[in-house]
């Protein structure tokens, strides 16, 4: 079954309170390149049938109104990916 | 009057609210997230907890419930609303209110009884207070961090949307120190601390008095009965 893929990340602005514990942990492991970690989420949709245009207006609609709040949120990627396949970018 | 508390799976202080509004003189009704009915009651209040385990957002998923469409239909009436913690998040994903909610800005879950200023005391659930009175309320979260973009913060604070803030200490990061927040209309109030668990002398904070006999959370659920009287 197709699975569509929903990329959220939080605002590059704000504080990413997890990404910079996170990035606090690798300085003490003394990993000096790596300067910065952001933390975001990914959402895996499966879908029962074809992706149409119209599931993937609905999953657009969904990822804007309930995966991300655009307060604090941007929605970075939308992409289907099937089972079997790479995930492609649409 | 009427108070309806909402319960969510996973509210832990429905029970709390329930209570706060007898000792102000009110009748609680319980009101179930997954009805479309809200019993005709006079005013809502949206409890805190860890509704669906603070899964994808804190109070996200709580705010696409069926209730929530009655809620939302109700506040924009001007019915008055009061999201306590979890509820206050709900409110914001709702976008009753504006802002959002993320981790506090320390990483900690954090429990502390907390002085707070009323910086707006003309609100359907504030107007008992006084512009600038102080309050201790105890207060305990680990997503209570209120964050809105410049412009938005700007207007509310030019609006006097800001109802309290943070005195004293800043518990979460929140920006300007905000720890309540109010619509245009005044009839929709969200707050991280808990006033429901500041109604009873014997379980509220210590005060200088004291111990536990702090009852400055009482004044939130007289303030909407009161008005709802003198209607």
């Amino acid at each position: 079954m197709p699975t569509i893929v929903v990329e959220v990340m939080p605002k590059a602005e704000l504080l990413d309170p997890q990404g910079k514990a996170v990035a606090g942990a690798l300085a003490r492991l003394g990993q000096k390149q790596l300067t910065d970690v952001r933390i975001g989420k990914r959402f895996e949709v499966t879908v029962e049938g074809e992706v149409t245009d119209a599931v993937l207006a609905d999953v657009q609609r969904l990822a804007d109104e309930m995966f991300s709040n655009s307060v604090i949120e941007d929605v970075v990627s939308i992409t289907v990916a099937d089972s079997a396949d790479a995930p492609a970018a649409v | 009057m009427r108070v309806g508390v909402v319960t969510f799976p996973g509210s832990l202080d429905d029970r709390d609210a329930q209570r706060a509004v007898r000792l102000a003189g009110g009748e609680p009704v319980a009101l179930w997230h997954g009805d479309h009915d809200l019993q005709g009651v006079d005013a809502i209040i949206l409890p805190g907890g860890f509704s669906y385990g603070d899964y994808l957002r804190a109070g996200a998923i709580a705010s696409f419930s069926p209730i929530m469409t009655e809620v939302v239909d109700a506040a924009n009436k001007g019915v008055p609303v009061l999201g306590i913690c979890n509820g206050f998040q709900m409110l914001a994903e709702a976008r009753l209110i504006p802002g959002a909610h993320t981790r506090n800005a320390h990483q900690q879950f954090i429990r502390r009884d907390q002085r707070l200023r009323v910086e707006n005391a003309r609100t359907d659930w504030t107007n008992g207070f006084t512009e600038g009175q102080e309050i201790t309320i105890p207060l305990k979260n680990a997503d209570g961090r209120f964050i809105a973009d410049a412009e938005t913060i700007r207007r509310i604070e030019g609006e006097g949307q800001v109802a309290f803030r943070y005195l004293g200490v800043n518990p979460n990061g929140s920006m300007d120190d905000i720890a309540g927040v109010t619509n245009e209309r005044g009839n929709v109030v969200g707050l991280m601390p808990h006033p429901e668990h500041a109604t009873e002398p014997g379980f509220g904070p210590d005060t200088p008095e004291a111990m536990s006999s702090g009852i400055d959370g009482l004044t939130f659920f007289t303030s909407v009965i009161e008005r709802a009287l003198a209607r």
